[in-house]
C-alpha cells in the first residue's frame, strides 16, 4: 500500500513537470546539447578527421565498371547541356545546387572526386556504398539516405559528368 | 491372460510385417516423400522453371505461381478492386472496370488462356473471362497489368471464354446463360425458341493485342459451356459443348438433363469470316465497353461501343454442325494435333472422342441425323473415334503431354485419369484431394505441351491444411507427369477458386519482364517529370497536386490552402528509375484506397477532406531505412477561409 501510494505521488509529480514543461516551450523543445555533442565528435575523429564530403580523395577512382577516363580539355557544352536537364529529371529530388539537401551538392564535387569515381557512383550507388570507403562513409554522413539508382546509361552519365565541370 | 496377451501381440507384430510387405507404397512412404521434396524444392535464391496463371474465381483476378515449388508470386487484379496497388481506385485505373451497367468493381474470372502463334504459346498476353457481366480481359506478360477489358454485349454468363485461335487471330466468347436478343421484356417461360446464344469473336490486333469484337454468331438457345479451337489440321474450325438443348427455363437440375445427347458445336470461324469480310451479318445496335489502359500515359480510358455484327448460322450453309454427345458435355478439348475433340459428358463413366477427319468425311458424306434450327446434326456413330473407359465418374476436363496421352479430371471420383490418345486404353489414375475441376499442364492446350508437371485445382479442401474457420482457399496438387505414372508431388492453397489456368516455361516470360517504366516515356496528363514541376493547381474546388516521390520524401510535403469541400487530386509520379522501388501514398479519412506508384509511373488518388485540421499522408510502401520518415502534412482550412495555397518541402 505504501509503495503504490508513493508511486501514484511520483507519477503525479512527473504529470505535473511535464505539463507544466510543455506550456513553457511552446516553440519546440532544445536539449542541452554542448555536452552531449563532445564525445560522438571525438569518436568519429578517431575514425577519420574529415567528413567524407569534405575529404579529397582525387586518386580514388571508386568501384565499378569506370576504370580510365580522360577529360577533354575543353568542356563540351552541348554534352553539358543534354547532361544538365538529366539530372534535373533524375537528379534534383536529392542534389541542390545552392545546398546541402538530402545528397551533397553537386558544386565543385570535380575538386574532391576522379570523374571515374563520379561516374561509378552514378551508374551504381548500391556497389560502391558497399565496397568504396569515402561512399561507404558519405551514406553514414548523409543520415543513411542511400542514393537510389537512376538506370542511366554510359552515355547519360557521361553527359552529367560533363555538366558538373561546368557547376 | 499373460498367454493371450503375447498371442495378440504376436498377431500384431506379424500383421504388421505383412502389412509393410504387402504395401510398399506404404512401407516406403517415407523414402517417397523424401524425393518428392527434393522435386518440389527451390533452394533459397533459386528460381522456378515454370509460371503458372491461375485464375481467381470470385476473387476477380488472375494469381501467378512458380512451378515446381507452388509458391505464389503476384496476384494481377483483372476485374476487381484492389487495394494493395490502388486499382480500380485510382483515377487512371477506374475507367477499367466500367461497363454498359456503369461501374463494375468484381467479377467472376475463369479461363487463362496464353497468346499463340502457330498453335505455339509466345507469351505475349494472357487472356481472361468475366463469367457475371460478361467480360473479356487482355494481360500484359511483360508488364503483369490488365490492358485491356472489351464488354460483350447479348451474353449471359460468360463461360465458354477465353479462348484464343492457334494464331491469336480471335479471342472467343460463349455464353453459356441463353437470353433475348436483344434484351427486351418478355415472359421467362417463352425461352425455347425464343432465346439465343451468343457466340462472340473477337479479334486481336498482332502488333498491340488490341481487341475488337468482329462479329458474334447468334445459335440456338442452349447453354454453351466450354470452347477449344481446332488446331493444324483444324485450325478454322473452333468447338463448343453444350447442354441445356432441351431448352428448359427451370429447375436444369432434373429439366436439363433428360435428353440422352446434347451436342458439341463445331463452327468454321474462317467461313464465317470471309462472309462478314464480304458483307454479310446484320448491324445491330448495342452498348457495350471497352476499356484500354496506355502503358506511356499510365491512364485509362472507356468508351461505349454502339454496333455489332451479328450473323443467323443458317445464312452462312457448310459452317455449323452439331456433334451429338452423350450427357451434358463440360470440357471439349482438343488434343495436340488437332485431330480429336474429346467431349466429358459430366453425368456419365466415359469420355467420347470425336474425329475431325471423321467429322469432314459425314459433312461431305452428309451423314445428318436431322437438324436443330437448321443446323445439322451429324450421325453419332460417324463422328465419333472412340471412347474411353474409364471407370471413373463425372470426367469434367483434358490436358495432353508431349507423348501422346490425354490427362482427364473427375470430379466425381476425386481422380486424375491418364490415357492413350488413338488406343483410348487408361494407363494410369490417381487420387486428387478432393474433386478436381480443372487441371493444366504448360502448353497442355496447344500443338507443344511441356510434359513435366500437371496441376490439378481441387473445389474442396476439407483435412487438407490446418482449418481456418468454415471457409478454406481451395487446394490444387501438382504431379510429375514426366515418367510412366503419374507422381503425386505437393499439395499448395490458391486463391479464389481457380477455374482452369495457364502454364508457360520460365525462360519465356522472365527475359521479357519489365522492370521499370522509364520516366523520359512518361506521357501522363498529369505528371511530374522533374521536381521543380511539382506544384499545386486550384480549379475552382477542384485541385490538383503535382507530387514526386523518391527515397524518401515527397515533393511537396507541406500544403496549405486547402479547404473542405474541396477535392483533392493527388497526382504521384516516382521519379525512381530502379527495379523494385515503388512508393505509396495514403492520406487520412479518404474514401479509396492507398496507391503503389511504380518507378517512372504517375498515378492518381483523389480526396474529399471533410474536416478542418492539419492532415498527414505518408508512403505505404517501406522504401528505404528512412521509410518511416517519407510522410507530409495538409492543411485544410475552413470552406470560406483566405488561407493561401502555397506548398513547400525542406523549408
Amino acid at each position: 500500500m505504501k509503495i503504490t501510494s508513493k508511486l501514484i505521488a511520483l507519477l503525479c509529480a512527473i504529470l505535473l513537470f511535464s505539463c507544466g514543461g510543455k506550456e513553457e516551450k511552446k516553440d519546440g523543445f532544445s536539449l542541452e546539447r554542448s555536452k552531449v555533442e563532445e564525445a560522438p565528435a571525438q569518436t568519429s575523429v578517431a575514425s577519420d578527421e574529415v567528413p567524407a564530403s569534405q575529404r579529397i580523395t582525387l586518386d580514388e577512382k571508386g568501384v565499378g565498371q569506370i576504370k580510365e577516363i580522360t577529360l577533354d580539355p575543353e568542356i563540351n557544352t552541348a554534352m553539358a547541356a543534354e547532361g544538365e536537364a538529366i539530372f534535373k529529371t533524375n537528379c534534383t529530388a536529392c542534389h541542390k545546387l545552392d545546398k546541402r539537401f538530402i545528397g551533397p551538392s553537386p558544386k565543385g564535387i570535380l575538386e574532391r572526386r576522379s570523374p571515374e569515381w563520379i561516374m561509378n557512383m552514378i551508374l551504381d550507388p548500391q556497389l560502391m556504398t558497399e565496397q568504396d570507403r569515402c561512399a561507404k562513409d558519405l551514406l553514414v554522413e548523409f543520415n543513411g539516405a542511400a542514393m537510389a539508382n537512376q538506370n542511366l546509361t554510359l552515355e547519360q552519365t557521361r553527359a552529367i559528368l560533363e555538366y558538373f565541370r561546368t557547376l | 491372460m499373460k498367454k493371450v496377451k503375447y498371442s495378440m501381440l504376436g498377431l500384431l507384430g506379424l500383421s504388421m510385417i505383412f502389412i509393410g510387405c504387402n504395401d510398399p507404397g506404404k512401407s516406403s512412404n517415407g523414402a517417397l516423400a523424401s524425393s518428392a521434396a527434393e522435386k518440389v524444392y527451390i533452394a533459397p535464391g533459386q528460381r522456378d522453371s515454370y509460371y503458372a496463371f491461375l485464375s481467381g474465381g470470385y476473387s476477380g483476378n488472375l494469381t501467378v505461381y512458380g512451378l515446381p515449388s507452388g509458391r505464389m508470386f503476384k496476384e494481377i487484379p483483372v476485374f476487381s478492386q484492389f487495394p494493395t496497388s490502388g486499382y480500380g481506385y485510382s483515377e487512371e485505373t477506374k475507367p477499367m472496370l466500367n461497363t454498359s451497367f456503369g461501374f463494375v468493381p468484381w467479377d467472376d474470372l475463369h479461363h487463362p488462356d496464353i497468346s499463340q502463334t502457330n498453335g505455339e504459346l509466345d507469351g505475349r498476353w494472357i487472356f481472361v473471362n468475366g463469367n457475371n457481366t460478361p467480360r473479356i480481359a487482355r494481360v500484359s506478360l511483360s508488364t503483369f497489368e490488365t490492358e485491356e477489358i472489351i464488354e460483350i454485349p447479348n451474353s449471359a454468363g460468360n463461360h465458354s471464354s477465353s479462348f484464343i485461335t492457334e494464331n491469336t487471330e480471335y479471342v472467343v466468347a460463349g455464353t453459356r446463360f441463353s437470353v433475348p436478343v436483344p434484351q427486351r421484356d418478355m415472359p421467362i417461360n417463352e425461352y425455347k425458341g425464343n432465346f439465343k446464344g451468343a457466340l462472340s469473336f473477337i479479334s486481336v490486333a498482332p502488333d498491340n493485342g488490341r481487341l475488337n469484337l468482329e462479329f458474334q454468331i447468334l445459335m440456338p438457345g442452349f447453354n454453351y459451356d466450354l470452347s477449344r479451337p481446332g488446331r493444324a489440321k483444324s485450325h478454322g474450325w473452333f468447338f463448343f459443348s453444350t447442354y441445356n438443348t432441351e431448352e428448359a427455363n427451370s429447375l436444369l437440375e432434373v429439366m436439363a438433363s433428360q435428353n440422352d445427347k446434347d451436342f458439341i458445336a463445331a463452327v468454321n470461324w474462317m467461313k464465317i469470316e470471309e462472309y462478314v469480310k464480304n458483307g454479310g451479318g446484320t448491324k445491330m445496335p448495342a452498348n457495350y465497353a471497352h476499356n484500354v489502359y496506355d502503358e506511356e500515359t499510365h491512364t485509362g480510358t472507356s468508351t461505349m461501343k454502339k454496333e455489332v455484327i451479328t450473323v443467323d448460322p443458317t445464312d452462312v450453309p457448310g459452317a455449323f454442325y452439331l456433334l451429338p454427345t452423350p450427357k451434358s458435355p463440360h470440357g471439349c478439348d482438343v488434343d495436340p494435333s488437332g485431330q480429336y475433340i474429346i467431349g466429358s459428358g459430366k453425368l456419365s463413366a466415359d469420355i467420347t472422342v470425336h474425329s475431325f477427319d471423321k467429322m469432314m468425311a459425314a459433312i461431305e458424306g452428309k451423314k445428318f441425323d436431322g437438324e436443330a434450327y437448321g443446323i445439322p446434326i451429324l450421325k453419332f456413330e460417324e463422328v465419333m473415334a472412340g471412347t474411353v473407359k474409364s471407370g471413373g465418374l463425372g470426367p469434367l476436363h483434358t490436358e495432353f503431354d508431349d507423348k501422346g496421352n490425354a490427362y482427364t479430371t473427375f470430379f466425381i471420383s476425386s481422380e486424375v485419369v491418364k490415357w492413350n490418345v488413338g488406343t483410348w486404353e487408361v494407363l494410369d489414375r490417381k487420387p486428387t484431394y478432393y474433386s478436381v475441376g480443372h487441371l493444366m499442364i504448360p502448353g497442355g492446350n496447344s500443338r507443344k505441351p511441356f510434359s513435366k508437371y500437371l496441376v490439378a485445382m481441387n473445389k474442396i479442401t476439407k483435412d487438407r491444411y490446418l482449418p481456418t474457420g468454415p471457409e478454406m482457399e481451395h487446394s490444387a496438387q501438382i504431379y510429375d507427369i514426366s515418367g510412366d505414372k503419374m507422381e503425386l508431388l505437393y499439395d499448395f492453397p490458391t486463391h479464389g477458386e481457380p477455374h482452369y489456368a495457364a502454364g508457360c516455361p520460365a525462360e519465356l516470360l522472365e527475359p521479357r519482364s519489365k522492370k521499370i517504366y522509364r520516366l523520359d516515356e512518361n506521357k501522363h496528363k498529369y505528371v511530374t517529370s522533374s521536381p521543380d514541376q511539382a506544384r499545386v493547381e486550384r480549379n475552382g474546388n477542384e485541385v490538383h497536386v503535382y507530387m514526386s516521390t523518391i527515397r524518401s520524401h515527397f515533393t511537396p510535403d507541406n500544403i496549405e490552402g486547402i479547404k473542405v469541400g474541396d477535392k483533392v487530386y493527388f497526382h504521384i509520379t516516382n521519379h525512381e528509375q530502379d527495379f523494385d522501388v515503388p512508393h505509396g501514398f495514403s492520406i487520412i479519412g479518404q474514401n479509396t484506397s492507398e496507391i503503389l506508384v511504380m518507378p517512372g509511373q504517375t498515378k492518381t488518388s483523389v480526396w474529399e477532406p471533410k474536416q478542418v485540421g492539419v492532415w498527414p499522408f505518408y508512403c505505404t510502401d517501406f522504401c528505404s531505412a528512412l521509410h518511416q520518415e517519407m510522410q507530409g502534412y495538409v492543411r485544410v482550412s475552413p470552406a470560406n477561409a483566405n488561407v493561401e495555397l502555397s506548398w513547400s518541402l525542406g523549408e
